[in-house]
């Protein structure tokens, strides 16, 4: 069976991987100065020049980019191709403010679908496979890339697109689908609406390729059991190309960062310092190979741990952990790094819901942090000391994720200040930027 | 009115033996650690004409468990459910203690020598003036309520015990 897609890429050596990224780098950042006026400012502004970049050591010294200049530069302002290049128009999803749109030429194009052909191949698709797409299409990334890459490998391809229940299971069983592309929300959905209809004996599927929404190994577990398949992550962001970015492989421990055509950096999200592999912190990717939208050092808001340990799979690209949290709303208390979707993480690992509520302070010049989590009847017990055990386990638990003593302290349910329906996740009285 | 109690609040159900239950039902609720919550939470019951017989507070650094006897177990577990309240119903031991010196370390001693460990205990009076009544929890309640029948103390069931706040 083919174990990967492009595997003198896939399998190449680090010092292969290097030389085509230097180059590559070298190349992309010409082309930036060249032809998009705006990161041309931003370069001049920090007073590097084409010149300083001779290979990807030289990487930190040029400026990011962010989803806020996208918006500033929109539509066309980060484009190095004309138009007339251009083939295609990609979106992201409804976010506040404007869209952010990106381009792609033919060769754009390619390099996507082959990222999503690799990610197939890597969860055991072959072209005798019959690939079932339920990502939306259109503007969209998901649907449109795991297409590309099902043609690209010669599977047989069912454009199903999102929505439509009893179409997809029709199909499916009829048409004996063996690979979902979907977000693991609806391949639970689909699983619970199979099992309702009694068809679990009717469906073929062997694998399942989930992103564009984040989602735990709890819910990777249920979704393989419930349809006997082994279920695989994959990343991407629209302005990088879409899905496939990075992708799992069989040993199911991190996603491959395809390096033959993106640069991936973690950085403290607070400094931009480049951190060193293993630490944990805001990914960053270079697109040095992309022809009409390249970015160059574009800060991707997720934070992820990357790993060079080798995998079993024999791919040597790097891998990333899925994202842990938005640097957003990171928080830095005693010096270290908190995000509320690792608090979050411990609640759920307890089997408690996750209503908590963050709170930061300074007291005698030292931070402090109390996690305050609403009471529910799985940690109600009429005696004390079984209520207070469970609350340890929690300090504990806390303390192995984050690193660091967290108080906490149970309040009544529903206690904790919704804002709009929201609930406030964190309160920061440290008043760090007040001056 | 049928009322529907979900089975995980009630406790250890093995120690139901069908007609012949020893036990009473206490419902334990959760305060948080903050002024007014007693008040409040007893205003909740008085606003529901909800008479507590007895009420026991328990308090942790940041939250406390109220344990208290009422007539109807299962209507103020709703009420306290509908108020957002987290509570449970747990099944107890009450006991018929003369109200005269000695009593209390009587019973305890019956308990201590065969080293039942007891989680919580408290008192609580009637108008029948010369009884007062015990509430113990134990991990088992079986084997306690043989234990102190053999010793002659009287252990009450719930159909006694709402007899005795009827009266
Ligand atoms: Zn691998």
């Amino acid at each position: 069976m083919q174990r990967y897609f492009s595997p003198e890429k896939e399998t190449a050596s680090r010092e292969q991987v290097i030389e085509w990224q230097n180059k590559g780098l070298v190349d992309a950042v010409k082309r930036v100065w060249d032809n998009v006026p705006y990161y041309r400012a931003k370069m001049e502004e920090k007073g590097v020049t084409p010149d300083d970049i001779k290979g990807i050591e030289d990487l930190h010294k040029l400026p990011f980019l962010t989803k806020d200049d996208l918006r500033e530069a929109y539509p066309y302002g980060l484009m190095a191709r004309p138009l007339e290049d251009c083939v295609r128009i990609q979106s992201t999803s409804g976010t506040t403010g404007r869209r952010v749109v990106a381009f792609y030429t033919m060769n754009d194009i390619h390099l996507w679908e082959e990222c999503c052909a690799r990610a197939l191949v890597a969860a055991g698709a072959t072209k005798e496979d019959v690939v079932h797409v339920s990502y939306g299409y259109g503007l969209f990334t998901g649907g449109p890339g795991l297409n590309g890459g099902s043609h690209m490998l010669g599977s047989l391809t069912l454009p199903m697109s999102s929505g439509n229940t009893d179409r997809q299971i029709q199909f499916m069983t009829d048409l004996k689908s063996t690979v979902l592309c979907c977000t693991p929300s609806y391949a639970a959905y689909l699983a619970e609406s199979i099992h309702e209809r009694g068809l679990r004996d009717k469906i073929h599927l062997k694998a399942g390729i989930f992103g564009a929404e984040a989602w735990t190994e709890e819910m990777r577990h249920d979704i393989e059991q419930a349809l006997g398949i082994k279920a695989y992550d994959i990343y991407g962001l629209t302005e990088i190309s879409g899905p496939g970015v990075s992708f799992e492989c069989e040993a199911q421990t991190g996603m491959h960062i395809n390096e033959d055509f993106f640069i991936a950096e973690v950085i403290n999200p607070k400094t931009g310092e480049v951190l060193p592999d293993g630490e944990k912190g805001e990914l960053v990717f270079t697109s040095f190979a992309k022809e009409a939208f390249p970015l160059i050092r574009y800060r991707t808001k997720d934070i992820c741990i990357l790993s060079r340990e080798k995998c079993s799979c024999g791919r040597t690209f790097v891998k990333m952990t899925k994202p842990l949290g938005r640097s957003d709303d990171m928080l830095i208390v005693k010096g270290v790094n908190v995000f509320p979707s690792q608090i979050e993480t411990v609640l759920l690992n307890h089997g408690y819901a996750a209503n908590y509520q963050i709170i930061v302070d300074r007291q005698k010049n030292s931070d402090t942090i109390e996690v305050r989590v609403e009471m529910t009847p799985e940690m109600f017990s009429d005696e004390l000391s079984k209520v207070t055990a469970k609350e340890k386990e929690l300090v504990s638990g806390l303390k192995s994720m984050l690193g660091i003593y967290a108080n906490v302290k149970l309040v009544a349910p529903k206690s904790i200040t919704r804002s709009e329906g929201k609930a406030v996740r964190v309160i920061d009285k440290r008043n760090l930027y007040k001056g | 009115m049928i009322l529907m109690i979900p089975d995980t609040v009630i406790q250890n159900p093995a120690y139901e033996v069908k007609g012949n239950d020893m036990t009473t039902k206490q419902i334990s609720v959760f305060l948080e650690n903050k002024p007014g919550t007693l008040a409040e939470f007893c205003k909740v019951l008085q606003k529901n004409n909800i008479d507590m017989r007895a009420l026991c507070v328990a308090d942790a650094m940041d939250f406390g468990i109220a344990r208290v006897i009422v007539d109807d177990v299962y209507e103020t577990v709703t009420v306290l459910k509908d108020e957002g309240y987290i509570c449970q119903i747990t099944k107890v031991l009450t006991v018929e203690m003369k109200d005269e010196p000695g009593a209390l370390s009587d019973i305890l001693a019956i308990l201590g020598d065969k080293g039942i460990n007891l989680e919580y205990t408290y008192a609580f009076l009637t108008r029948q003036r010369d009884k007062a009544y015990l509430v113990i929890k134990v991990a088992d309640n079986k084997a306690a309520a043989n234990l102190l029948e053999a010793h002659g103390v009287k252990v009450i069931c719930q159909d006694e015990l709402e007899k005795i706040f009827g009266d």
